[in-house]
């Protein structure tokens, strides 16, 4: 009895101290995106203030008005960058997807000459920092004409994406049992039909999750975007971020509020599909 | 149902040949079992008969047609696999009515065949499940629904018990005889292990290295063994092989015992041989079925006892080789203790040492 009591007090002590230690952790991981959500919210005087004020006096949604308002109220062509980000970042990833699904699907599957030596050199291009390489980029956009162009910013993307898609889709199709796809064959289909109706939807959560992955690594980059993108045609919303900064004042609180509608696609994407995710981030261990 | 015929079918990885021009001829509805130990190129020939693998030379007829170049789908056949490969992502009845909706067959006459299917093979109340929540015996029959909702000509079996328990493996091995005899399809099934094997087949073929070694009814391979090599890999406790020449009409084993030529053996004076004896064939006195008129008698000491219920296996050492022997209606039997055991020499076998070839004639 004596000891079933203190088994069960450690027991608790565990999980609360469990408990504590996540909520340490989470708290560092969130704070930064709280600060940016509050301060969309409030009067610059009030981010501005030293010492901080941590509950805010006043909320109201100024930034956010200011924001979508004219060009001399503080306004930015939001919905544009809104759009160009939408539609540089869903057409990269799809592109890098359908690469990466190939060619990840030929690593896992086929044996051809050069290999390794293929797939290394794909992941040691991911080594290289994007920046050092936008200097050779912007002189090679520059000749072609493709600067401040949606096409190429994808193309740049696409080049940044699919080496990861490839290594993450060529291990979920490295996991489902080769069988499958020659049992499907064997029941009647194609080598197409196989990949589509039986390969695919089983890899399906591992291809999403890629997706998430090339999707939110095109949304969130600024570096190369910052040098590709010269007016509203392409400008990107990382980059649209710096409309909020002239000379000598930097405005804080629009900065917030259009990081706020940067972040509530990306999270809700994440939401949609955060099921898929972890099902595909722990595929190897949920498999018996 | 069709025939399948192999003619001269070989497979090379580059320079590696994995299969050697081998020739089978499978009748329609006959049940064969490929039989041998790892690597001998089993599952090789079932999947280039499958069409999952290319064939380097020969030819394959599947009924009246040559199949060397069709792919899997175009040869009317179905497959049981090793790990069942279902798919994970369909519930029973869509896996069972997969190959029935892919050749877009009316929604109706795919529901009357899984039902029908199903019914045979006890699935009915799984039929709603995903294959997650199956049990191996469970999956293991809706591989086999699968692959007879869709009336195949050639049914293909790669090792499919091998991955159940012993019970369990029993069991299916009764539910797929049954199966077939229900059925009446012409059945390739590839195993390693010989109990499958002679319990299943109509014909069995043993290969080794990419040959065929010897290929008859489960009881011709039994009885007689073209070598050493099916003598020992057919029956179960293995052969006993002991060394011994042959000095005229008998064969003195390397500790000077002498036994008579067993009946039916050509032999030459001084012939390096190898002497066949199954356990069935050497028991202790007393414990043994009714003397044949070929009875040759020794004296070993036991060494080691396995129980076995109806019967007691005895090792013991027969002129240096260690041996097993057969004990009818057993008796406890102490380690070291030395009895008498009969020989029937008239179902022995002598293999010539140097190329374990039979000089049965």
């Amino acid at each position: 009895m004596a000891s079933n009591a203190t088994h069960r007090l450690r027991r608790r002590m565990l999980a609360t101290g469990h408990f504590i230690g996540l909520f340490l952790a989470m708290t560092v991981i969130c704070l930064p995106g709280l600060w940016v959500i509050l301060n969309s919210f409030r009067p610059t005087v009030e981010i501005m203030a030293k010492p901080a004020i941590w509950i805010p006096h006043e909320l109201n949604l100024e930034h956010y008005t200011a924001m979508f308002g004219g060009a001399g109220e503080g306004g930015v062509p939001v919905i544009t960058y809104f759009r160009n980000s939408l539609i540089i970042s869903l057409t990269s990833t799809l592109i890098a997807l359908l690469i990466g699904m190939a060619g990840g699907y030929a690593f896992a599957r086929y044996r051809f000459r050069h290999k390794s030596l293929i797939f290394v050199a794909l992941m040691v291009t991911r080594a290289v920092p994007g920046i050092a390489l936008s200097l050779p980029i912007f002189i090679l956009f520059g000749r072609i004409g493709i600067i401040d162009t949606h096409f190429g910013l994808i193309l740049v993307y696409v080049a940044m994406n699919v080496p990861f898609t490839i290594w993450l889709i060529d291990g979920f199709f490295r996991q489902v049992p080769k069988e499958l796809a020659e049992a499907a064959e064997i029941d009647g289909c194609t080598r197409w039909q196989a990949f589509w109706k039986v390969e695919f939807p089983v890899a399906r959560a591992g291809i999403a999750s890629a997706g998430i992955f090339a999707f939110l690594t095109s949304w969130n980059e600024y570096a190369l975007a910052s040098q590709l993108t010269r007016s509203v045609r392409s400008k990107t919303m990382p980059v649209g971020l710096l409309d909020f900064t002239s000379q000598f004042t930097l405005d804080w609180g629009g900065m917030c509020a259009l990081a706020v509608l940067m972040i509530i696609p990306a999270a809700l994407l994440t939401f949609l599909v955060q099921k898929h995710l972890i099902a595909g981030l722990t595929f190897g261990g949920v498999k018996g | 149902m069709a025939l399948v015929k192999l003619t001269n079918v070989a497979k090379r990885y580059g320079s590696v040949a994995v299969v050697h021009a081998i020739n089978l001829d499978i009748a329609d509805g006959e049940f064969v079992v490929l039989v041998g130990p790892s690597g001998c190129g089993k599952s090789t020939t079932l999947r280039m008969i499958a069409g999952l693998e290319e064939i380097s030379g020969g030819e394959i007829r599947i009924g009246d047609r040559v199949v060397n170049d069709l792919p899997p789908r175009e040869r009317n056949i179905s497959m049981v696999f090793q790990n069942y490969a279902l798919y994970p992502h369909m519930t029973v009845r869509e896996n069972l009515g997969f190959s029935l909706h892919i050749a877009k067959r009316p929604k109706a006459e795919i529901a009357t065949a899984v039902d029908a299917a199903a019914e045979i093979l006890s699935l009915t109340p799984l039929l709603d499940r995903k294959p997650g929540q199956l049990s191996g015996g469970q999956r293991q029959r809706v591989a086999m629904g699968r692959a007879i909702v869709r009336h195949p000509e050639v049914f293909l079996f790669d090792e499919p018990l091998s991955n159940l328990d012993a019970k369990l493996r029993t069991q299916m091995r009764v539910e797929i005889k049954r199966l077939h005899q229900k059925v009446g399809a012409t059945v390739v099934y590839v195993t390693h292990d010989q109990v499958e094997a002679m319990t299943l087949a109509d014909r069995i073929v043993i290969m080794r290295d990419g040959h065929i070694v010897q290929i008859g009814t489960p009881l011709e391979v039994f009885e007689r063994p073209l070598n050493t090599f099916v003598g020992t890999f057919i029956g179960s406790p293995p052969m006993n092989l002991v060394a011994a020449t042959v000095r005229g009409d008998s064969v003195v084993l390397t500790d000077g015992t002498t036994l008579p030529v067993p009946p039916g053996h050509a032999v030459q004076d001084g012939q390096a041989v190898e002497l066949g004896i199954r356990a069935d064939n050497m028991m202790p006195e007393g414990h043994a079925m009714p003397p044949t008129p070929h009875m040759a008698y020794v004296d070993m000491a036991v060494s080691l006892t396995e129980p076995l219920g109806t019967e007691t296996l005895l090792f013991a050492s027969l002129s240096g080789a260690e041996v097993q022997a057969k004990m009818l209606n057993p008796r406890p039997v102490r380690a070291g203790e030395r009895m008498r055991f009969g020989i029937a020499l008239d179902k022995c076998h002598l293999f010539d040492a140097a190329t374990g070839a039979t000089l049965r004639v």
